[in-house]
């Protein structure tokens, strides 16, 4: 059997809703035919309008909200069809969300999980393409997690919302239809850390979310031309434990971070890097690399996001300078560079 | 009006005096090292809808909430340690006197950045929905609040889901230092903007407390019996400075004849001799009680000076709930 990562959240909300009858889901688009790319199916019918609701186009207050139901015994999941929207919340993310526990001598806490959706291509643009991750992070009493695969998805959003914190669940848009073979999917019990999801030999590669899965489907050419590659996916953002990291630069002493849908200044890549300079026992051999999207905003035209998105062929002669190695490969980047696969047609 | 009733209109308008009092007596010292908005000449509004909520009311505020605190029941020992920054505060000090909370007394918080706590409120709200709980959310807001956008935002949320929520709008005239009239149309009431957004709205004055009172606890009672959404807008005045322990005339954006104007209709001095008028108390039992509130308050206060220092590794814990 094949479960979408979309079908992951799905059931996980589906399940989550029935476990606990205080959870309440509310965004803009969650009850509308396309059901928030499917992740929000049937959930206002089996749960009921109370308790699965319609927004209004308001994301400050909504997050407020949201943090007064938390407070008064409503744990809520919290969704934005792209995050660029949730920028208008800030206040109530920051002032109140990550602060409440904290700034009240801990008096009660926020259980709230905000689902928020990156874009990319299409056309996404400027301000329908952001992944704040590394914002996010920043504040002291939030977590991010950026689930890669549907099996992750499933369980790192129940956790989400079983944890009494506020927790920001990042999913990119080109993983909602990645499927992933399960048997029957079950919750397993979890914790914010990363994975070791593919062993080598050659260099680590550290990414999370759409990076791995770009990340991935070049292990194949690699071992092909005899580079084999450790692949840690993150998973959570923060909380941040880089042991499994260190583990296995250990082995490797070469490391590649793929961070491809972050700015470079302060992202999560370069947060990684900061931690491990400062460890004695890292000795890497080769000057580590981190690839990131340029400090430009995301373009709109189709031409101009050709060269601004990271292409398969920067990763691998970037993997070719890291392993000393030529590297050959035909390429596909010329094609269809702004949709996930054939079947992906825009605008959402 | 039973006598009981209002002989607490003025006990607890009187505390909160006293209460601002001593903090600005003692502010100087610098011990309480954070920003501090006394509620003086404010009291009115605060007792009178502190008493006409019911214990299960859940009221919210904003960064001048002592007299909210204190009107829900919170104790002035909790605030005062709070205040100097002690563990025993009322958020263990880690918050100061603009992040205030007493849950067993159903006061869910005050907040430090404008309007921040009104969607809070409204939440709370929803969940009193859910929970088909007959009460209400009080959310206090200063007249700078509606300037706000997640003011329309929330109040439109609570209209459209008819929310058991009143909105008790303090208009004190200043944001900081600058008067409404460069920030707001000059005819449009505050009240209407309200009303106009969808909820019932009313202007109340705060100059009688014993008539304040009665129709707080008459649009009370109608809310908890028919959840909606009301607005009220009270005029009033503080007569210390935005910020701190002092007279701040001396700053020129407002006239020593505007203070004096309205501390002639001081509420408090009305709620005194209103008691001794229809004698309900006479002057000597109200000086008995002044001195036993004066006593108490005291006793509050000096009760910080056998507190220990806490320690910041002790806080860390708190970024998050376990």
């Amino acid at each position: 059997m094949k479960t979408s990562y979309s079908q992951a959240i799905n059931k996980a909300l589906i399940e989550e809703m029935k476990r606990n009858k205080k959870l309440v889901c509310f965004g803009l688009g969650i009850n509308d035919s396309l059901n928030f790319f499917g992740t929000t199916k049937g959930l206002e019918k089996k749960f009921g309008h109370d308790r699965v609701f319609e927004t209004p186009t308001s994301e400050n207050a909504m997050t407020g909200i949201g943090v007064g139901m938390s407070l008064n015994s409503n744990p809520c999941v919290m969704m934005h069809q792209r995050l660029d929207f949730f920028l208008l919340a800030m206040d109530q993310l920051v002032n109140s969300a990550a602060k409440w526990h904290f700034m009240f001598g801990g008096k009660k806490s926020v259980p709230i999980t905000i689902r928020l959706v990156v874009g990319k291509g299409w056309g996404q643009g400027p301000t329908h393409s952001q992944s704040l991750q590394s914002w996010f992070s920043h504040i002291p009493g939030l977590k991010v997690v950026m689930p890669t695969f549907p099996k992750d998805a499933y369980n790192l959003l129940k956790k989400a919302i079983r944890d009494p914190n506020p927790v920001i669940f990042i999913e990119h848009r080109w993983l909602h239809n990645v499927e992933q073979e399960t048997k029957k999917i079950k919750y397993k019990s979890t914790k914010y850390l990363p994975e070791l999801i593919s062993k080598g030999a050659d260099f680590t590669a550290v990414s999370y979310s759409l990076s791995t899965i770009e990340m991935l489907s070049l292990k194949k050419m690699l071992n092909k031309n005899k580079v084999s590659f450790d692949l840690i996916d993150l998973k959570s953002i923060k909380p941040l434990n880089i042991s499994i990291i260190k583990n296995s630069l250990k082995k490797t002493k070469k490391l590649l971070i793929l961070d491809s849908i972050s700015h470079p200044i302060c992202s999560v890549g370069s947060e990684i890097l900061s931690q491990l300079y400062r460890e004695k026992n890292i000795k890497l051999i080769k000057p580590p690399i981190l690839l990131t999207l340029p400090d430009v905003p995301t373009p709109t035209s189709t031409y101009y996001t050709k060269d601004f998105y990271i292409k398969k062929a920067d990763i691998i002669n970037n993997v070719s300078k890291l392993v000393g190695k030529k590297i050959k490969f035909v390429s596909n980047d010329s094609n269809l560079h702004d949709v996930p696969d054939s079947n992906f047609k825009g605008p959402f | 009006m039973k006598k009981n009733i209002s002989k607490k209109i003025y006990e607890i308008q009187k505390k909160i005096r006293i209460v601002e009092e001593k903090i600005a007596s003692n502010y100087n010292q610098n011990r309480m090292r954070c920003p501090t908005h006394l509620s003086i000449g404010q009291e009115s509004v605060a007792a009178t809808s502190g008493l006409a909520l019911s214990h299960n009311d859940i009221s919210i505020s904003y960064h001048r909430s002592h007299a909210h605190f204190l009107a829900k029941g919170g104790s002035s020992k909790k605030l005062f340690a709070e205040l100097h920054g002690f563990d025993e505060g009322c958020s263990k000090g880690v918050g100061g006197s603009m992040h205030l909370i007493d849950l067993k007394n159903n006061f869910y918080g005050s907040t430090a950045i404008v309007s921040n706590s009104i969607p809070v409120g409204v939440g709370l709200a929803y969940s009193l929905k859910l929970a088909k709980k007959k009460n209400l959310v009080c959310i206090y807001i200063g007249d700078a609040a509606v300037e706000e956008g997640v003011f329309f935002e929330s109040i439109n949320f609570s209209v459209l889901k008819k929310l058991p929520v009143v909105f008790i709008c303090e208009n004190n005239f200043y944001s900081v230092y600058t008067h409404i009239k460069e920030r707001q149309p000059k005819k449009r009431k505050i009240f209407k903007l309200a009303s106009a957004i969808g909820a019932t709205s009313h202007s109340f004055k705060q100059d009688n407390p014993f008539k304040l009172f009665q129709k707080f606890d008459e649009l009370f009672k109608k809310i908890r019996k028919n959840p909606m959404t009301h607005f009220v807008e009270i005029e009033t005045f503080r007569y210390l400075e935005h910020c701190g322990p002092n007279d701040d005339t001396s700053l020129g954006y407002r006239k020593l004849q505007e203070v004096k104007k309205w501390k002639k209709k001081d509420p408090l001095a009305f709620s005194r001799s209103y008691l001794t008028r229809n004698k309900i108390l006479n002057k000597n039992q109200i000086e008995i009680l002044d001195k036993k509130i004066n006593i108490n308050v005291d006793k509050d206060f000096n009760f910080l000076s056998k507190l220990k220092k806490p320690k910041f590794k002790d806080i860390r814990k708190l970024v998050y709930k376990a």
